[in-house]
């Protein structure tokens, strides 16, 4: 049944199954698109998964109990409470530990046999060729551009499968990127968004579920690629929605022009990707810099003074009624049309969740007149870290 | 009139809603209407200079405009757009303020 080239060679004698191995993969044993060789091919196999996050955690999960020999996995994250609700690698006694760590005891429970290569450290140009090199495919989980742009090229100057997915709120894309049989996700999007463009992450939010449907797709290309079987999402990419719950398939192309996997590529090693991504370390504070900030200590402390000074919460309702400390409402998107409501003469402290869309409100309130207008550093996260912990964190 | 697909993260400049009606003979013309309607979405779908944003693509069906006639792609009655702009999340955990 092999459809393409296997990426994992027939072991042939070098790789052999335990009684207990047989038994446990017995109903892959039985289908002939797997059968004995198919499995001892899992079992030389070697994955590197970015993340052992939302789309991570699924992924390494199946893959553990595939039988799959060596799971890599790059993660420095510490397990936090809303990671619960889609990571479900970790549980609630991993809160606080390495995520590292409590994904290498799940994995240890699901399948004794994988063995787990960690790199607790942060994928960068300087480790990732090194990282790559070793391994048959890599599984990109990760949660940022820069990082997502980083795995591409690295996989296309080594030669390494790319199997991508991706999820935001409702929708979720899946492909498998590999520049010797198709295009790469350069040919794709050539650049990534400008910061703030599109809604970051603490605005977005995800369903809890939908990483794990991206993630057992991206767990299925995978061992399709390694066995060699049906036809792997190179050249198309999957679109799922949840909400409509349909899947729809787009074309892909190899762009010749692509400047990593083109004919004439321009990036011939890794490059810096924050700031190709235009997030350089100084340029990420320069947006908050720009603006006048107070902390919440400060707040709490001329708000207990009597001082007169207003609040203002540029939030949407729905975050307001899950935390809010009182403040007066009115989320950043209707502010232009609003600003009639707010008095021009008293100072105004402005905050969001933890301080990215405030910042943008000061600079609007700047731009159209008003002189004392603050964002409060950390938002209503960090009043409920260092102020009053009874408003919850979310 | 054909149909534009309106992705998660753009809905929010278009009332919220997943799909829009708009006129037009060829996809730079539907587009174009699209944003005249909702004056707040072509800041996140085209440059300055009006050439449509390298990280937002457009499928006329399953095929990307950019490999038919790009913006001069023709549309006839019934056929879709979709919009797809690229997404990075995975964990949603980090460098977010």
């Amino acid at each position: 049944m092999e459809t393409r080239q296997p990426l994992v060679h027939s072991p042939n004698g070098t790789v052999e199954l335990s009684n207990e191995e047989i038994a446990r993969y017995s109903r892959h044993l039985i289908m002939p698109e797997v059968a004995l060789d198919g499995q001892k091919k899992l079992k030389q196999a070697r994955v590197l998964t970015i993340g052992a996050g939302g789309l991570g955690a699924p992924l390494a999960m199946y893959l553990a109990a595939a039988g799959v020999g060596t799971l890599g996995i790059v993660d420095f994250d510490v397990v936090d409470e809303s990671n619960l609700q889609r990571q479900i690698i970790h549980g609630t006694s991993d809160i606080g530990r390495p995520k590292m760590e409590s994904a290498r005891d799940r994995i240890n429970d699901i399948n004794p046999n994988v063995h787990v290569e960690a790199y607790e450290e942060a994928l960068s140009s300087e480790n990732a060729l090194e990282i790559f090199k070793d391994f048959d495919v890599i599984v990109d989980g990760t949660d940022n551009f820069p990082t997502r742009y980083l795995v591409n090229d690295a996989c296309v100057l080594t030669g390494k499968p790319n199997v991508y997915g991706s999820i935001f709120r409702f929708e979720g894309q899946a492909s498998v990127f590999w520049a010797k049989e198709g295009p790469c996700y350069r040919c794709l999007y050539p650049e990534p968004p400008p910061p703030g463009l599109v809604p970051s992450c603490a605005e977005g939010g995800v369903l809890g579920i939908l990483p794990g449907a991206i993630g057992t797709i991206q767990a299925t290309e995978t061992v399709k690629l390694i066995l060699g079987i049906g036809e792997p999402l190179v050249g198309r990419l999957l679109l799922y929605d949840a909400l409509g719950m349909s899947f729809r398939e787009m074309k892909l192309r190899k762009d010749p022009n692509c400047p990593v996997c083109g004919e004439n590529p321009s990036v011939t090693e890794l490059i810096d990707y924050q700031e190709f991504c235009g997030i350089p370390q100084a340029n990420a504070q320069a947006t908050a810099d720009e603006v006048p900030e107070i902390t919440v200590q400060e707040l709490k402390k001329r708000l207990d003074n009597g001082e007169n000074l207003s609040v203002l919460d540029v939030r949407e309702p729905h975050e307001y009624e899950v935390a809010n400390i009182g403040a007066r409402l009115i989320p950043l998107n209707e502010l232009p049309e609003r600003l009639a409501e707010l008095d021009r003469d008293v100072p105004l402290a402005v905050h969001c969740k933890t301080g990215g869309r405030s910042a943008r409100a000061v600079k609007l309130l700047q731009e159209t007149g008003f002189q004392n207008a603050f964002n409060v550093e950390g938002g209503i996260t960090a009043w409920s870290e260092e102020i009053d912990p009874s408003v919850p964190k979310y | 009139m054909p149909k534009v697909k309106i992705p998660t993260p753009l809905r929010q400049y278009t009332s919220g809603n997943a799909e829009v009606e708009v006129g037009g003979d060829t996809a730079g013309d539907a587009l174009n209407n699209l944003t005249t309607e909702h004056p707040d979405l072509r800041q996140h779908l085209y440059t300055g200079d009006g050439k449509l944003r390298s990280f937002v693509n457009v499928y006329k069906g399953d095929e990307d405009i950019r490999y038919l006639d790009g913006p001069d792609t023709q549309l006839s009655d019934g056929d879709e757009l979709s919009i797809i702009p690229s997404i990075a999340g995975g964990s949603f955990e980090r460098r977010c303020r």
